[in-house]
């Protein structure tokens, strides 16, 4: 595909979900959608973390704990340090990879099921945590956290401060979705350029890419903080739209559903936990209706994808065209 | 102290008999099962239904939840995961289709059994007291005694029957075996009834102290994986050690923490993790699974 035509698809999908989607929603009065659209946004943010640690070759199911990190580093900030919400995300990201890195050089030693099971391990680990710290509040969990303030620089106000706007849920889903497109046109760059290169051979067979001399054990490191660092950042932002975070906020099934979103997207693709994660969410608050079937639909129609779509949703014919040799 | 490590027998010879079923399936297959838990309480409730609502024997009971997962089991390696590891080439795709599994599983228990918790009259009454030093109710001990003849009869099977061999031989050189005339399909699929019997075994045994309810599956699964973390996947031996040690841990954590709670599983999870970055294979897995 040429450079032009992906910038053409490119501003096609910027003026989609940042003009038309706010539109249509207008329209149809289901404001409602903004908060579907905004936890899919932030979700796809936490799997695109799972990604690249798929993308290395490891089965990543610890993206919770470091949601719930990320979390309540914010909570914290924000109730008790009245750290302005704009600071605190980043530093919640910083503060996941940071741990992750202390965590990782010595579990990314493990592979395959090994690995999947400490991660599995490593959600449980967080909700306990969560729960025995006297600093989050045990099973109470924090609540009533403040709106984002306004943030300003050299004292022009860049974004407004959240509680004087009309529509609260219209500024999460510009914020949510700006940072999805950041962070997805980073993952495209990242994958594209010689860690992206070096990851790949990683996947394929560690000996071989540390017998030429590709230093493993860093590069492992490097990709693990990269996706505990989307994970904090993702779950930061999560919980200030519901302005409580919980122990419970995000536990095991949900590291379950960030594994689910990216399988169903397509492992092989970039954008694949983005489809992913709005097929997912979408359809499982489409499936509410369908009242206590709901999980039984549901899961039946995941069993039935990975018999029929081993390679995810982006794999079928019509996303072949414009979506496989730009990720690949 | 006596009262701890009994305590810590009887819970070990339960988790044993679970780790078991999860170990078997590692090694024969590969494949993570997520939907373990969920079949352990898919046991409980077959005993539940036939003991506890038509009232037939226990025997009885147990017969049918083994019989049922067995059936389950079989139907879900033929059906399910023979058609996805024979199509996909990453090791991700039957780990994914077992965490669909684990929901449809939830889904299913929770729409013929309720939300409720369930439990069933006590098989045999009466306490056995023996100088205050050890306090077992009598049920409790058959349950134990009971578990710990399952798990006797699967080593034995396992070791001297002809199937038994032939599936660990499966474990051992899947390419191997084969050329030596094994039967790789029939055995995969026997092995995977067996496996999910253990777990409905463990479940029907286990409904009749603590009771059943339809959440405690995912919270199964974890115990599961961590059993088989520390005795090492795809090892029987590996996975009877892991079961006993979690017991005597949980069983003295539980005593000596009775304060805090939580702080047990908290101490547990991270000692696993510093134990499993010194020994990634666990107590006696072979590297890299």
């Amino acid at each position: 595909m040429s450079k032009a035509s992906k910038l053409i698809y490119f501003f096609i999908f910027l003026v989609t979900i940042l003009g038309i989607v706010p539109w249509l929603i207008e329209i149809s009065g289901r404001w409602d959608y903004y908060y579907t659209l905004t936890s899919v946004a932030l979700l796809s943010i936490a799997s695109s973390g799972v990604w690249l640690t798929f993308y290395i070759g490891r089965i990543n199911i610890g993206q919770g704990a470091y949601a719930l990190a990320g979390g309540y580093v914010v909570a914290i900030l924000v109730t008790k340090y009245d750290v302005s919400f704009w600071l605190s995300v980043p530093i919640a990201g910083l503060f996941c990879s940071f741990v992750s890195m202390l965590i990782g050089a010595s579990i990314l030693r493990l592979r395959g099921v090994y690995f999947a099971m400490i991660t599995l391990v490593l959600t449980e680990v967080a909700k306990l945590t969560a729960m025995s710290l006297p600093i989050t509040n045990g099973a109470k969990g924090i609540s009533s956290i403040a709106l984002p303030g306004e943030l300003s620089i050299f004292g022009i106000s860049i974004i407004p401060d959240f509680s004087t706007l009309a529509n609260v849920k219209l500024a999460f889903y510009y914020v949510a979705v700006i940072l999805m497109i950041f962070v997805f046109a980073g993952m495209y760059r990242l994958v594209n350029s010689r860690i992206g290169h070096l990851c790949r051979s990683l996947q394929q067979n560690e000996e071989l890419a540390s017998s030429i001399g590709v230093n493993i054990t860093i590069l492992r490191i490097i990709a693990y903080s990269i996706s505990s660092f989307l994970g904090g950042i993702g779950g930061a932002i999560f919980i200030s739209i519901s302005q409580s975070v919980y122990p419970t906020t995000f536990q095991v099934a949900d590291s379950i559903n960030f594994m689910l979103n990216v399988f169903v997207g397509g492992m092989g693709y970039v954008f694949g936990p983005m489809i992913g994660t709005l097929f997912i969410y979408f359809g499982w608050d489409l499936l509410f209706t369908t009242g206590k079937y709901q999980l039984l639909i549901y899961s039946s129609i995941i069993i039935a994808l990975i018999l029929v779509l081993p390679n995810g949703l982006l794999s079928l014919r019509i996303f072949n065209k414009s979506n496989k040799r730009e990720a690949k | 102290m006596e009262q701890v490590l009994t305590n810590g027998v009887y819970l070990g010879a339960q988790y044993a008999l679970i780790a078991l079923g999860l170990t078997l399936i590692f090694a024969l297959m590969n494949v993570l099962n997520f939907a373990h838990g969920q079949m352990y309480v898919l046991g409980g409730f077959v005993t539940y239904t036939v003991y506890g609502r038509f009232e037939m024997p226990f025997v009885v009971a147990i017969l049918a939840s083994a019989v049922t997962l067995a059936i389950l089991g079989a139907f879900v390696e033929k059906f399910l995961f023979r058609p996805v590891l024979k199509n996909s080439e990453r090791e991700e795709s039957s780990m994914l289709l077992a965490a669909g599994l684990a929901f449809f599983l939830d889904a299913v228990i929770l729409l013929l059994f309720g939300e409720k918790q369930r439990g069933v009259p006590k098989i045999i009454d009466g306490v056995m007291n023996w100088d205050f030093l050890i306090i077992m109710p009598y049920d409790r001990i058959l349950i134990g005694v009971l578990a710990i003849t399952f798990i006797v009869t699967f080593i034995l099977f396992m070791q001297y029957s002809k199937p038994g061999r032939a599936m660990r031989a499966l474990a051992q050189d899947k390419v191997a075996a084969q050329l030596m005339g094994v039967n790789v399909t029939r055995y995969s699929m026997l092995g995977f009834a067996l496996g999910a019997m253990l777990a409905g075994i463990a479940g029907g045994l286990l409904v009749s102290i603590v009771g059943v309810n339809s959440g405690i599956g995912g919270p199964i699964s974890i115990k599961a994986f961590m059993m088989v973390m520390i005795g090492g996947a795809g090892v029987i031996s590996g996975a009877i050690a892991g079961g006993f040690i979690l017991g005597m841990l949980e069983s003295i954590g539980l005593t000596v923490l009775v304060a805090y709670g939580d702080m047990t599983y908290l101490l547990i999870f991270v000692s696993l993790m510093i134990f499993l970055s010194i020994r990634p294979q666990g107590l006696m897995g072979k590297p890299w699974g």
